[in-house]
């Protein structure tokens, strides 16, 4: 396993690159500029999205673990933050707090369980769970079924700033996506990311080397777990819904999606996937179940020819990683 | 009549649909079994395989009037047909790679299979009749059992028992074993490995089909019927471990009978007790029941 685990995309992960603060620079202006020609919501969703996407990467392109069941933290989160808002009356970074907080002991549980095999079974064990926590979802009584929890106020932000004012919950999402897409790349580049990358080319030598591997791949886990959970949470306040489409497994296979085709272990190819894949969803909106086809399409395209993703192939013909 | 309070005719009912689900469960992850011994694969496809296989049968009813008994020779060898197709000109490219993209690819492939198939006959179930020589039911004396659900019961465990014996028991299945060994020591002995693979891909995936086959009287044939299924056997074959067929199919029928139980005692739990299962079997024994830790 071990030895196959090295084909994965490798990302050269050492100190802050210059071509990656130009990099960040650029992705950043386009989204503070772009609301002024895109419609904001359509923006804020593939923030949310960018980062659900980044979280995921987290562990498949740093510590070469699949999860197939990350809908679980998306939708958990979504529920928690809706139900906080709507229910306890929880001012909003409050709600987003509490729904981040419950993905993140979703997270130590199923972590806990996923991390004792490897492979494709930690990918069937995470679609295992999720799948129980979407019957969860289904049957109690706090997530309203079928219909979810509707009409979840945004509330004022601090009880100060009214978030009803799309410019205003604009400026929130894109500071939570900032903020965490800085913290995923501090803990990429950080002793402990350069540990997690140990453990995946290489799991028995990292184990030689004294490195309590499981504790390693368990935070490595939850953090990616808790980034989900705060992108689920922010998503069920921008669009004022959780529902049961963000627990269900195809949306674990669409940030699965997302993340292949911007490019696994690379810094910037989940928010490029993400773009890409709402976009298109939005397009193809009208085109009912063929876009089920087109993204299963674009799954078997991207493994057999593409496996680089967009950024990773960007970046191989500048030879640098991004 | 009753035991533990609760009625014999409705507890033998649950065990029977129990039994019924546990035969399925058994055959898919039978064929899951086999696949990743050779292929190091999971097959994703494997629920829209049986899909396939049902909505053969339906189409081979409907539009050529063939029935249910031709089906179930007909409709593995299709789908098992483009089983074969489908390893030749695409997962056997992945071979080298890890594994994980065998998984990205099936899981792709999968959606294609179920997209189409929704786009041209609905999210609706349609039915498929029960075979004339298996309609009507006999009295056991504490429960009625209706006589498909007899013969699917029969089948499977006949299928299962049958691929355990050419696995463990003969010439080809030796070679098999030892190709999931090592098989370049086995190609160095003359035997043609790849086309072994190819076959074997073709093999389990005409279990599946033929699942589907058995599936479509009993459940409707709808294009998602494989969706939620692969799940379930997925959580099967993890507290299985993939180790032995045998493993595979006792896994299987026990895990079906325990749904069923549960049906019985606490409904609530019943989608969710194989995963609770499974979550209990990888604390104890993370290797699955019958299977081995590398």
């Amino acid at each position: 396993m071990t030895s196959n685990a090295a084909q994965l995309p490798i990302a050269r992960t050492t100190g802050v690159l210059r071509h990656q603060q130009i990099a960040f620079v650029a992705m950043a202006g386009v989204f503070l500029l772009a609301p002024l020609v895109v419609y904001p919501v359509f923006l804020m969703k593939v923030m949310c999205f960018a980062l659900f996407a980044c979280a995921f990467n987290l562990l498949i392109g740093y510590v070469g673990l699949l999860s197939f069941g990350h809908a679980m933290f998306f939708g958990m989160a979504g529920y928690a933050t809706a139900h906080a808002a709507k229910v306890w009356g929880f001012t909003p970074e409050l709600a987003i707090l509490f729904g981040t907080a419950s993905a993140c002991a979703l997270g130590v549980l199923t972590g806990l369980l996923a991390i004792r095999r490897q492979g494709i079974y930690f990918a069937m064990i995470t679609l295992a769970l999720a799948q129980m926590v979407f019957f969860f979802c289904l049957q109690a009584p706090f997530t309203g079924g079928e219909d979810g929890i509707q009409a979840v106020p945004r509330g004022k932000l601090f009880g100060l700033i009214d978030l009803t004012n799309v410019w205003a919950m604009y400026a929130l999402v894109f500071t939570i996506f900032v903020g965490g897409f800085l913290l995923i790349y501090r803990i990429v580049h950080s002793p402990f990311g350069q540990v997690l990358k140990a453990i995946r080319e290489n799991e028995s030598r990292a184990i030689s080397l004294g490195y309590h591997v499981d504790r390693y791949k368990l935070l490595a886990f939850v953090l990616s777990a808790t980034l989900a959970g705060l992108a689920g949470g922010t998503k069920s306040l921008v669009f004022q819904l959780a529902s049961l489409t963000d627990v269900h497994w195809t949306m674990s296979g669409e940030v699965v999606l997302m993340t292949l085709v911007g490019g696994l272990g690379t810094i910037f190819g989940p928010v490029v996937g993400a773009a890409v894949i709402i976009t298109m969803q939005n397009y193809l909106a009208q085109l009912g179940a063929w876009v089920t086809v087109v993204q299963g399409a674009i799954f078997v395209v991207c493994v057999l020819a593409f496996r680089r993703g967009i950024v990773g192939e960007i970046g191989h013909a500048i030879r640098k990683a991004l | 009549m009753e035991i533990f309070g609760i009625p014999t005719q409705a507890l033998f009912g649950q065990l029977l649909i129990g039994l019924i689900n546990g035969s399925f469960y058994a055959l898919l992850s039978l064929g899951l079994a086999v696949i990743f011994g050779l292929l190091n694969i999971i097959n994703f496809t494997h629920g829209a395989q049986y899909m396939l296989g049902a909505f053969c049968a339906y189409l081979l009813l409907n539009k050529l009037g063939l029935g249910y008994w031709w089906s179930l020779a007909i409709a593995p060898l299709l789908v098992g047909a483009t089983g074969v197709i489908i390893e030749r000109t695409m997962l056997a490219r992945l071979y080298k790679l890890d594994h994980l993209y065998g998984l990205l690819l099936t899981f792709g492939l999968a959606l294609i299979i179920q997209g189409i198939f929704r786009n041209e006959y609905g999210s609706s179930g349609l039915p498929y009749p029960i075979p004339e020589q298996l309609t009507g039911s006999r009295n056991l004396g504490f429960m009625f059992l209706p006589n498909y659900r007899a013969w699917v019961i029969v089948a499977s465990l006949g299928v299962c028992l049958g691929t355990w014996y050419v696995i463990e028991r003969t010439k080809l299945g030796s070679y098999l074993r030892a190709a999931t060994e090592n098989p370049a020591l086995v190609q160095a002995f003359g035997i043609n490995v790849p086309r072994m693979i190819t076959l074997t891909y073709g093999f389990g995936v005409a279990l599946a089909a033929l699942a589907g086959v058995m599936a479509a009287p009993i459940y409707q044939v709808s294009p998602q019927m494989g969706a939620d299924l692969i799940i379930v056997v997925f959580a099967v074959v993890v507290i299985g471990g993939m180790g032995s067929i045998m493993g595979a199919i006792v896994t299987g029928f026990g895990l079906g009978l325990i749904e069923g139980l549960t049906k019985v005692f606490y409904p609530e739990a019943s989608n969710t007790v194989i995963f609770i299962i499974m979550a209990i079997v990888l604390l104890i024994r993370p290797a699955g029941l019958f299977g081995t830790q590398k």
